[in-house]
């Protein structure tokens, strides 16, 4: 009996992932990538599936690096990146005859973050770069209180970390000694509880619990507010874009549709709405 | 029951040809019985063979060629009499800490290191190709420079030095100290603060969990009462259920403030932070499987050293615990081999800086955190991907030699006893 049972309920399983398997197979829309713009996207798709019920898009995460190697794959038509498409990843692109397409669908800023009693109210690139490579280790250094320095990264693989290199550190390296965090909850959560801690995070991101810095790009110029119409502007140093790339959107008419979508006034709503900038 | 067992009797112990014929089906059947029991009973051992062979090959690869990506080609002008340079080097000029080239050879230039984002203005930031030329144009004219573009983009490779990068060897993976999975053009892989890392937490780990794990295993196996034992046995096995996750969190908003204040320190994530995690996480493993041996030592061992006049606590540890000693190293071995391989609480609360760990109270990284932060976006096939692998054989090896280990350590004692 519990034998019937089981099998009735295999066969039920199984029907059920026919069911799904066939509703992905036709117009379904796949896009894939970074974990920061993972919510912009979904909440595009959300609105892009009411206007056109007939289709699906099926948004998932895992960074902007698995975007991009499904992209080269095939396995997805769009890739959601928060950095540029490596030199290397073009390469393998351009062999399996793949010509990647950068679309920029939204305006993001990052924000460096200390403990809320940290007397600094900004800093400069300089002093960021000095201080992410190790060089400054107390914050005396920098007319600060007598407190060593804390530094939180983010893993390697993330694109926010990719986007700070390049635009703080250049090609010096991050110091050793940076704590490395799983995800932006962690950076703050542990910024909020270490006096001499200081971290970088997305501008959506800031809280109470931490004090965002203002930026100077170099000593004696302005330091600046990580506020949306500096972004956007372009005046805050530490912007940076945020892309969809898609391999080639001339043949697939669902991708064009999806990017009018997108740089409509409707799509670029929703990205203000999320809490990034829009492009246009 | 009785009916299948006995056919299966008389066609082992004789066998004429009617018992057969009776048998036969039965016989068929526990034939196949016996073959799915095996293949069940196997595919642990077939799972850590096919586990072993994929860690070992992917792993291997990392030692088979260069620590530059493929397409990638690293040029210095060429007036330059360097050929060869290691990764960390490469580091060394791209970051400015080697500042002249005669610091390496005796060729007196300043280093120029260039990569093609340096030549992006005033163009698409996709279009490599501008910016490469303008590179090579660069590294032909400067005598100092040195930079790295697609194979594909260098056209005319005789009019620069082409310098290699040698293979990564399995000594600097293991004993290098720096950690750079993806700088360009060549990647510093060195997992020596990893293994060290590893090896703190779980010092730390087993040095809080054996003794509170022990007393409990005494505790509940000759003192506790049936009531007090109900009590605290189920409490105990709780701790194993509850999901890794969780834990780390405790951790990270519990003890790390704690260990902040109570020691003073920058931060309180540390290896400490994570061994107390840890040392929670394996005392269920090490009371249960004690308790087991203390409950397996036979009777007549405590009534006769009670006859002598022993009391409980020292026909405990005098007696009952050396007879037991096999068992329990085994469960304390076991909690070493947990400890080795958790990662997700580890990851959460120690901070997982890549620096040799000054001692207990820094912040360190293991090397299943490493795996755990990074596998997600490492390009499949790529370096860093086979150097993640390689890690993963490191562990392998580790928890397997802790199992050799605690097999020879129960063989020896059983014998004595």
């Amino acid at each position: 009996m519990s034998f019937c049972s089981i099998r009735n309920a295999t066969i039920v399983l199984a029907l059920c992932i026919l069911l799904f398997a066939c509703v992905d197979g036709e117009e379904a829309l796949t896009i894939k990538g970074s974990d920061t713009v993972l919510p912009l996207a979904q909440k595009l798709a959300e609105v892009y599936m009411k206007k056109h019920p007939e289709r699906i898009v099926v948004v998932t995460g895992g960074g902007s690096g698995v975007g991009v190697a499904a992209l080269i794959e095939r396995n997805t038509k769009v890739a959601n990146t928060s950095r540029l498409i490596k030199k290397t990843e073009s390469a393998l692109a351009q062999r399996r005859g793949i010509q990647p397409v950068r679309h920029v669908i939204a305006r993001d800023g990052i924000t460096v973050v200390v403990h809320p009693e940290n007397p600094i109210d900004g800093l400069t690139l300089d002093e960021l770069k000095a201080l992410f490579s190790g060089r400054i280790r107390n914050w005396k250094e920098l007319g600060g209180e007598d407190e060593n320095v804390v530094l939180y990264s983010r893993e390697v693989s993330s694109g926010t970390y990719a986007f700070f290199k390049d635009a703080v550190l250049g090609k010096t390296n991050f110091a050793q000694a940076a704590n490395l965090m799983p995800g932006t909850g962690s950076v703050v959560q542990s910024v909020s509880q270490t006096r001499g801690g200081i971290g970088y995070i997305g501008v959506a991101y800031l809280n109470d619990k931490v004090k965002g810095l203002n930026v100077a790009k170099q000593a004696g110029s302005e330091y600046i507010e990580p506020r949306s119409e500096h972004i956007e502007s372009g005046i805050y140093p530490l912007g940076r874009e945020l892309f969809q790339y898609s391999g080639g959107i001339e043949r697939d008419s669902l991708v064009r549709d999806w990017f009018e979508f997108v740089y409509s006034d409707e799509g670029q709503r929703i990205v203000r709405q999320i809490g990034y900038i829009p492009v246009r | 029951m009785i009916t299948k067992a006995k056919p299966m009797q008389h066609s082992r112990d004789n066998e004429s040809k009617p018992f057969q014929k009776v048998g036969g089906l039965t016989r068929i059947r526990e034939r196949i019985i016996e073959a799915v029991l095996f293949l069940s009973a196997s595919t642990a051992v077939f799972v850590i063979f096919a586990m072993a062979f994929y860690l070992f090959s992917e792993g291997g690869k990392l030692f088979t060629h260069s620590p530059v990506d493929e397409y990638i080609e690293i040029i210095a002008n060429k007036s330059n009499p360097v050929e060869v340079l290691t990764p960390l080097e490469i580091g060394d000029l791209q970051s400015g800490k080697i500042r002249n080239w005669n610091t390496l050879s005796d060729f007196d230039a300043p280093v120029h290191f260039v990569n093609t984002r340096d030549f992006m203005e005033g163009t698409s930031p996709d279009n490599e190709e501008v910016h490469s030329r303008r590179l090579l144009d660069f590294v032909k004219a400067t005598p100092g420079a040195i930079g790295y573009v697609f194979k594909d983009f260098l056209e005319r490779p005789e009019d620069f030095r082409i310098i290699k990068v040698p293979t990564t060897d399995p000594g600097t993976f293991l004993l290098g100290s720096q950690w750079y999975p993806t700088v360009e053009p060549a990647q510093i892989l060195g997992i020596l603060s990893m293994i060290l890392g590893t090896l703190y937490v779980t010092i730390g780990a087993i040095v809080l969990a054996v003794p509170i794990s022990l007393g409990s295993a005494i505790y509940l196996s000759e003192f506790a009462g049936s009531r007090m034992r109900s009590i605290i046995k189920p409490v105990i096995e709780i701790l194993a259920g509850i999901p890794s996750v969780v834990y780390g969190f405790f951790g990270l908003v519990v003890i790390v403030p704690f260990l902040q204040d109570l020691f003073n320190l920058d931060s309180g994530q540390s290896g400490l932070a994570g061994s107390i995690i840890l040392a929670l996480m394996i005392v269920p493993t090490i009371v249960s499987i004690s308790e087991d041996a203390l409950k397996a030592v036979p009777k007549t061992l405590r009534e006769a050293s009670l006859a002598l006049g022993a009391t409980k606590w020292q026909t405990s540890y005098k007696v009952v615990v050396p007879a037991a000693i096999s068992g329990i190293s085994t469960g304390v071995l076991l909690g070493v081999g947990r400890a080795i391989g958790e990662t997700m609480a580890v990851l959460m609360v120690t901070g997982n800086a890549a620096v040799i760990p000054e001692g207990i109270l820094s912040s360190l990284r293991t090397l299943t955190a490493t795996i755990a932060a990074e596998l997600g976006e490492a390009p499949q096939g790529g370096i860093h991907f086979e150097a993640l692998f390689a890690i993963g054989a490191v562990l392998f090896l580790f928890t397997l030699s802790i199992n050799i280990i605690a097999d020879l350590i129960s063989k020896k004692y059983e014998v004595k006893l």
